[in-house]
């Protein structure tokens, strides 16, 4: 789950990590307000979406698609200028490397005081998969996009892994720093800074903390500039307060609606629905519908328990996207009964009067019952024995690829 | 011999007074599985009646393993517990008798926790971790077997063919292949699709070169992170057993976490056609569909003079 810069920014704050002064707004007499009660000479009114690359990103017009402005994040010199920029930035759509090609309708900025800068940093927190921990990467190569650095320039990153038992120590933080150049006041900075962010992103059950960037001022003070966090959703249980920070609107509906039912679900571009048990035989069944040339229009993972309402959600999830023209049900059973998906397809087909052809691959406990089930219906059903052969059926019920 | 759980391996379950728990006990004893007891805090002195008779209940593990001289553990335990569930076993397992197998099936452990729970484990050489967000480990055998986890047994038949995966359902499917070329399984294990977990690929391999009964192994990966790669790798320098693989996720769009939390595509890496490059460099024979896992792995059995 990912929050806000503002919101990042608050946070930062609460923990003891230096920011700027910012104020967070939804239109622009709010932005006005924001720029005098700031009294910054120079301020940034920065766009406020989940995805990077904002400063290099276009805001488009929601419905004409015009070009509104070059650039998500301004920098303004006066309160015409902030006046002109929230203007172009609410309501439109903001393009950017990340955001995929639609863009994202910006609802929020926040309009941050101005400082002046005489380095830039990138400094990131995450859990490193490989080695079983956190992981601290700094580079002095600040304010550019980091998978570039660690292309062309790798030896300008540097890392620190954190072992568990014995959290982040000093010697960890000051070699960190002095990787960077740092020395004198600054590295005392950076110091106190990195032990704050630590605990921060422990406390926080953070997935990934990004500060790009991190900058250093004439007066040898470290600033977070940026504030990029997400959460790991397996912590929510412990940590309330998620919810006030989550941005429905940054997330896709049917997903969020799936999930709260015990579905997982993620739309995708094609038109042949699937449901199926078990997170990587879904990904398989995609897979196997594309190696036959057709084109999958979702992910969606049942669940190791669904019973026969859980199908029956699923199958509405499927069809509300309008480019659904045929299903394949792919369940392997294990736990899960054959016979009672069986009988959930039956009434879901029954109840949402299902009119595009359906394939249905049964395997696993009860197969023979479930089989039987299914044949004895007289509904429209087409079975299959195994995966290969209800890709190549569905495929070729909707008369062919997409 | 099988890998890490033998067919008459002593069994015990964390969190075997809950639903999940005491069902899937009484799948385990039905399978065959020489289930010992099972702990569950608070609960110490009671007993669980399944199919096979009645289970004595622990508060601790610690209490449990010196009871029963357990040999393994499964842990049915929630999200929230679960984490410290596996410091207590590796814990028990590490004083009582310096060794053991914990296999965490709980889906939804906070990444963190299972920093710490790891690093733990780790520094306890003689305690192996399966999972979590796993289907378990089962060694089939002659009649039952030893079924650590949540796979329908009755697909299972015991043979020659090592299967490890990280997925649940994918694995009953790559069981159903071999079955259908007329294969049994020496042991399966699902290592979990949690980006942090215990025992990984690697290890897997490796116990699979070394046991005498697997003569072939099919190795399930998905996308997300770069363990196949590693394998891969490793398995160019040390497997010489034939060894087919397939990735699942190949029409899976970067960014989107696929179900499983570890099963995204970051920054353009991790996609399965990086795994299958890697899988292929390293001569694993790839099947790009499930449903080819069984030819592939006859070819292969017949290109090795096993068939």
């Amino acid at each position: 789950m990912n929050i806000h810069e503002y919101q990042g920014k608050a946070l930062f704050k609460a923990n003891g990590v230096s920011v700027l002064e910012g104020i967070h707004c939804t239109d622009v007499a709010g932005a006005l307000a924001a720029y005098d009660s700031l009294g910054s000479k120079v301020v940034a009114v920065k766009s406020q979406i989940h995805a990077g690359g904002r400063g290099k990103g276009n805001l488009y017009h929601p419905e004409t698609r015009e070009l509104v402005m070059e650039g998500g994040v301004k920098i303004a010199f006066s309160r015409e200028e902030v006046e002109e920029y929230s203007s172009n930035i609410l309501g439109n759509m903001l393009v950017t490397i990340q955001s995929g090609e639609e863009g994202k309708l910006v609802n929020n900025i926040y309009i941050e005081s101005g400082c002046d800068i005489a380095h830039e940093y990138y400094l990131a927190l995450l859990v490193d998969r490989e080695n079983k921990s956190v992981l601290i990467m700094a580079s002095t190569e600040g304010g550019m996009d980091i998978e570039h650095v660690a292309e062309h320039t790798p030896e300008k990153i540097h890392k620190i892994n954190i072992d568990p038992n014995s959290g982040l120590l000093g010697f960890q933080k000051r070699d960190l720093g002095m990787a960077l150049g740092l020395s004198g006041a600054s590295l005392k900075s950076f110091f106190k800074m990195l032990g704050k962010l630590y605990d921060l992103f422990i406390s926080n059950d953070c997935a990934m903390v990004e500060v790009n960037p991190l900058v250093r001022t004439n007066a040898d003070e470290i600033i977070a500039l940026d504030a990029k966090v997400g959460f790991d959703e397996n912590a929510e249980f412990r940590h309330r307060d998620w919810d006030d920070l989550r941005d429905l609107s940054e997330e896709e509906d049917v997903e969020t609606r799936a999930k709260e039912t015990g579905l997982s679900y993620v739309k995708l571009d094609g038109n042949i629905g699937c449901l199926v048990n078990g997170a990587g035989l879904a990904m398989a069944t995609m897979d196997v519908i594309k190696l036959y040339g057709g084109e999958p229009a979702n992910f969606l993972d049942v669940g190791g328990g669904a019973d026969e309402e859980q199908v029956k959600t699923a199958f509405s999830i499927i069809l509300e996207d309008p480019n659904v023209k045929g299903i394949l049900v792919n369940i392997f059973g294990g736990i899960m009964r054959c016979d009672i998906i069986a009988r959930g397809v039956i009434a879901a087909t029954k109840a949402l009067s299902l009119d595009v052809p359906l394939v249905v691959r049964l395997a696993g406990t009860n197969v023979d019952e479930g089989k039987a089930i299914l044949a004895e219906s007289g509904l429209n059903i087409h079975p299959a024995d195994d995966l290969a052969e209800g890709a190549q059926k569905i495929v070729a019920l909707i008369g062919g690829g997409a | 011999m099988a890998i890490w759980i033998q067919e008459d391996a002593k069994v015990l379950v964390q969190g075997i007074t809950g639903k999940q728990g005491m069902f899937h006990a009484g799948k385990m004893v039905e399978y065959g599985t020489n289930l010992v007891g099972g702990v569950t805090p608070g609960k110490g002195g009671q007993t669980v009646e399944l199919e096979g008779g009645n289970y004595p209940v622990f508060n601790s593990m610690v209490g449990a393993i010196t009871e029963t001289d357990a040999d393994a553990t499964v842990i049915y335990v929630p999200p929230p517990f679960a984490g410290e569930a596996i410091i207590e076993a590796a814990n028990a397992f590490h004083t009582v008798k310096g060794e053991g197998v914990i296999v965490c099936i709980t889906e939804g452990i906070p990444t963190l926790d299972m920093v710490k729970a790891t690093a733990y484990v780790a520094n306890r050489p003689g305690v192996r971790l399966i999972g979590p967000n796993c289907p378990g480990i089962i060694t089939p055998g002659e009649n039952g077997g030893a079924k650590l986890g949540i796979m329908p047994g009755h697909i299972h038949a015991k043979g020659r063919i090592g299967i490890v995966s990280k997925s649940g359902t994918l694995t009953y499917e790559a069981v159903a292949q071999t079955m259908s070329i007329d294969e049994g399984q020496s042991t399966c294990i699902g290592i979990g699709g949690d980006p942090v977990n215990g025992t990984g690929f690697i290890e897997c391999l490796s116990a699979f070169q070394n046991d005498p009964q697997t003569e072939a192994i099919v190795m399930i990966g998905e996308i997300g992170g770069n363990a196949e790669q590693e394998a891969a790798e490793w398995a160019t320098a040390n497997c010489t057993k034939p060894i087919v693989g397939f990735v699942a996720g190949a029409t899976a769009p970067p960014g989107k976490r696929m179900g499983h939390a570890g099963a995204i595509i970051s920054g353009g890496k991790g996609t399965a056609e990086e795994k299958f490059a890697a899988f292929e460099a390293a001569g694993i024979a790839c099947a790009r569909d499930p449903s080819e896992l069984g030819q592939v792995l006859l070819a292969s059995l017949k290109a090795a003079g096993l068939r």
